[in-house]
């Protein structure tokens, strides 16, 4: 059995590490609130344009962008892969990784190419190591989504559709549903499609300046920004939420431990004073 | 009571102003573009400069600042999609260059860059060992 002191010194290091886990789990606490915000607040954005890029799939145009039109035969993918740039947050990163991989070994299987943006430290690692063809990356974001650092590594890839370099892209994040839950999710972002091409035609058409073609250029490469912007500001506010839960466990946990290793002292003192206690009376007893 | 139009400027990061107006004056890139209710639908770029949203029954303008981005007019709505970025073409471009010159530099040195991540790991590894080591002799 483990003496007295060993155990006090156990306790005090099993308290210590409580204590940071305790703050983290704090500071992740302030920080998922402000992340929620912002993604809240990106959410009119997204929807405007999906208004306005609705409206003008509708319209009749005689212009068709490349972003709005499905190509028959699908020979190379890109991914954009968002995680988050810090560990210490449960299973997210794993999570959406695990996703991406599942799908890129399907587009392996079926001979298809792979062009990789990275966005986070932990999934450019982890597709660096998987042997992936990393395009663009950005890490150290920090806690706010800057759309401005977005567009480089993004446009890469956007040129690279354009160029036919690649025919489908994909964005893989993490979706905030509530504080306890996130979903990994992985989804088609170019070419748009589903509810934004199709429906019934407007019978009329906007006025554009300078011209359509360019007005539209910018439109779309705008609404997929926006897209991708939203998708990292959700995974932001999942990353908190999940190092806020991750650390909560684990401070849970500590606190376990601690009442177990007080049980374990306390019942080893009391052996000791039994023990003195006979000592004394078999000492008195020979006397 | 005036005919009025809803108006919404957003960006990425926020919604920045929403509310009703009988006159807007938007900076268009072709010029200053003054837009009243039940204007004909009508897409463009405008530059970076201020909106002026006349306040309905009055002779006063509300102000709002944008950075360029993208104007949406219909008969009863208008929306302008305000950039949160200084947009453009040739600073997209030179964005990307930098994006994808950054990727091949991670690419040509990928075993020292994978290298460099378990070196970094062990030295955050060392760093605490050390710490918890000064901690444990400054308590005894």
């Amino acid at each position: 059995m483990p003496s007295g002191k060993e155990i006090r010194n156990k306790i005090k290091s099993v308290e210590s590490t409580r204590k940071i886990t305790k703050a983290m789990e704090m500071v992740a606490a302030s920080k998922m609130r402000k992340a929620q915000e912002r993604m809240r607040a990106a959410r009119p954005y997204g929807e405007k344009i999906r208004q306005v890029a609705g409206n003008l799939s509708h319209a009749l145009t005689d212009y068709r962008h490349p972003f709005l039109t499905v190509r028959p035969q699908v020979k190379a993918v890109g991914l954009i892969a968002v995680t988050s740039d810090k560990g210490l947050c449960g299973g997210l990163n794993t999570n959406v990784l695990r996703l991406a991989l599942g799908k890129m070994k399907e587009w392996d299987a079926e001979g298809k190419t792979l062009r990789v943006t990275a966005i986070g430290n932990r999934g450019l690692g982890f597709m660096q190591r998987a042997g992936a063809h990393v395009v663009s990356h950005l890490t150290g974001l920090g806690d706010t989504p800057h759309l401005e650092k977005l567009i480089g590594p993004v446009k890469v890839q956007l040129d690279a559709y354009m160029k036919g370099e690649i025919d489908i892209l994909y964005i893989a994040f993490t979706r905030f549903i509530n504080t306890m839950k996130q979903e990994p999710t992985l989804y088609q972002l170019l070419p748009l499609s589903g509810d934004l091409v199709g429906g019934e035609g407007n019978r009329w058409d906007y006025i554009y300046e300078p011209d359509a073609k360019t007005v539209i250029d910018d439109l779309l490469v705008r609404y997929v920004e926006a897209m991708i912007y939203q998708s990292v500001a959700e995974n932001m506010a999942s990353e908190q939420s999940a190092r806020m839960v991750a650390m909560k466990s684990a401070s849970d946990n500590a606190k376990n431990v601690i009442g177990e290793l007080k049980l374990v002292y306390n019942k080893a003192r009391q052996a000791a004073i039994t023990q003195e206690l006979s000592e004394i009376v078999a000492g008195a007893a020979a006397v | 009571m005036s005919i009025r139009v809803h108006v919404d400027v957003v960006s990425a990061e926020e919604l920045i102003f929403s509310g009703q107006t009988d006159f807007a004056v938007f900076p268009g890139e072709a010029g200053e573009l003054g837009i009243y209710p039940r204007h004909t639908p009508l897409l463009t770029r405008i530059k970076p400069g201020t909106v002026r949203l006349k306040i309905p029954d009055s002779n006063e303008y509300e102000l709002v600042y944008v950075s360029g981005g993208m104007l949406e007019v219909q008969p009863a709505l208008i929306t302008v999609l305000a950039d949160t970025a200084i947009r453009a073409h040739d600073l997209d471009e030179a964005k990307a260059m930098e994006a994808k010159r950054r990727a091949e530099e991670a690419l040509k040195d990928r075993s020292s860059d994978v290298g460099l991540a378990t070196a970094e790991a062990e030295l955050a590894q060392a760093v605490a060992q050390l710490q918890a080591i000064k901690k444990l002799r400054s308590r005894h």
